[in-house]
């Protein structure tokens, strides 16, 4: 049967025999590469119309429905103007920061792909720290931000980039407790061990209600760490234009935008591995028969079928909630999200301590 | 208590929370509920809401005949001067002198269609028409005569 483990080990051979292993190594990461880029490009077309969509049918519209069959091309067309539309830089901007933001928003986006098991078997990096990897990689993105305000030489972008500086600082923690839970209780940070973790249930169900617990705290708080509504105060249409990216148009512009929809898919996929079992098919404890129709569906499959689920989940999010003040924000954060989430944090060390988990 | 009331407010915000997240499933998964009309595609078979108001017109019946008694009441009504009732004087044929309108002129590009005219018409001569494609090349196209070449008015309206 064809699986991306298969079809990545077929082509680590015959690379191998052809050339020596430095040549080897060096096209298979530029293979990767060509990979991750690809991905990025489906992605941001197949998540733009899909935002649209849902925020259409959850208002009652119809949608985008006139570029291609049921409007599906639209994000094409879009992507085709932002193409041929000019960068400009300001003349009062910091011409050096300013061109370099997007690119460093890109390349944490990038960076973030490594080490998620996207079916069995087939990581870009099986890295034994990966959820510290994330998690540390993932916190560079506010630099992006900030260098974009600062250097857009706008009131409106400074005061969006400020905003989601404090807003992505407080985030990270209680998003860090809640991933640590799930770190206690499989006892490893390698992203594929979590995954292999869980082949007798998601940790969602056998880690009882404080998992429940944490799985809502990081919804909340990755919905917070990706500026997406109603977190989006950085951006916030309605009162700073656009915040942070006010200045930006044509490629750079849409460097960013893509920045925020791929972070949306990884940290979904983040969730998907860690809550409800990455690639892993649905098991349930020891019912081999069932478990191994379960097994029938690919591992892929499973994979992006959780993490769109999520998606969804966050675009539910975005056209429900309206959007929080940042006193509000900060008053979640600190008297809420995290007292919660250290409690909760102590009560899965105890399960897992007694083992009281199944 | 405080931890009682903190306990609560989560509890109570995850509930609202929830009510609002269900509603839009709702919408979400009804698209019966859609209200979009594609509208140049669909002129045959638009549907208008009641209470759109789109113009001001006289209706006429099939003698060429129209309810306007010419008591200026829309005129006096209207709070930006779309209304101008010229009025003439009829001779009946008892030899008295009736009043009636020459022409009943209406600017719509003046129009807010606030329905107060209609409101303020004794004799119901005039009401609103849901037509809505009034773009023209020429401003004064907009400037219209309600009342059809030759008309007059119904008997037995005062």
């Amino acid at each position: 049967m064809w699986s991306f483990s298969n079809i990545a080990d077929i082509i680590h051979e015959w690379l191998n025999k052809t050339f020596n292993a430095t040549l080897a190594t060096l096209f298979e990461m530029v293979i990767a590469g060509v990979c991750v880029i690809g991905l990025f490009a489906v992605l941001g077309l197949i998540l733009v119309i899909m935002e649209r969509k849902v925020a259409a049918w959850i208002q009652i519209r119809l949608g985008p429905n006139r570029v291609g069959p049921k409007g599906m091309m639209q994000s094409m067309a879009d992507t085709l103007k932002l193409l041929v539309k000019e960068a400009m830089t300001p003349d009062g901007a910091d011409k050096f920061l300013f061109n370099l933001a997007p690119y460093i928003a890109m390349m944490v986006a990038m960076l973030l792909m490594a080490p998620i098991a996207f079916a069995s078997n087939f990581m870009m990096w099986n890295l034994n720290i990966g959820v510290l990897y994330v998690s540390a990689i993932s916190s560079v993105s506010v630099i992006s931000i900030l260098m974009a305000g600062w250097a857009s030489n706008n009131k409106y972008s400074l005061l969006g980039a400020m905003r989601s500086g404090a807003q992505i600082v407080s985030y990270e923690l209680s998003a860090g407790l809640a991933i640590l839970s799930i770190v206690v209780l499989s006892g490893t940070l390698n992203l594929n061990e979590i995954v292999l973790s869980q082949a007798d249930g998601w940790w969602i169900f056998k880690g009882h209600i404080p998992v429940i617990i944490s799985f809502i705290i990081f919804i909340i708080a990755v919905t917070a760490e990706t500026n997406r509504a109603p977190f989006d105060l950085a951006e916030a249409e309605s009162e700073l234009t656009a915040g942070f990216h006010t200045e930006y148009s044509g490629m750079k512009f849409a460097l960013f935008f893509l920045a925020e929809y791929v972070n949306v898919f990884i940290v979904c996929a983040i969730g998907a591995t860690l809550f409800l079992g990455g690639w892993m098919p649905f098991h349930i404890g020891h019912w081999e028969g069932f478990n191994h129709i379960m097994d029938f569906i690919p591992s892929s499959l499973w994979f992006f079928g959780k993490t769109f689920f999520l998606i969804f989940l966050i675009m539910w999010f975005r056209w429900t909630f309206p959007r929080l003040r940042i006193d509000q924000l900060l008053n979640l954060e600190w008297k809420y999200l995290l007292p919660i989430g250290m409690f909760n944090l102590l009560l899965v060390t105890a399960i897992a301590i007694l083992g009281w988990y199944f | 208590m405080f931890i009682v009331n903190y306990i609560k407010d989560v509890f109570n915000a995850l509930k609202s929370l929830a009510i609002g997240l269900r509603r839009t499933l709702f919408y979400f998964t009804h698209h019966k509920e859609i209200i979009t009309e594609q509208y140049p595609d669909n002129r045959a078979t638009l549907h208008l809401a009641d209470r759109f108001k789109g113009e001001v017109v006289m209706p006429h019946d099939e003698n060429n005949e129209h309810r306007c008694t010419g008591c200026t009441a829309c005129e006096l009504a209207c709070p930006n001067g779309t209304i101008k009732v010229v009025t003439k004087f009829d001779m009946t044929p008892e030899g008295k002198k009736k009043k009636a309108i020459d022409k009943l002129v209406y600017h719509l590009e003046l129009c807010t269609m606030c329905n107060l005219c209609i409101t303020a018409c004794p004799s119901d001569a005039i009401k609103m028409a849901q037509t809505f494609e009034h773009s023209v090349y020429d401003r004064s196209q907009l400037t219209k005569v309600l009342n059809k070449e030759g008309s007059k008015i119904m008997e037995g309206v005062e």
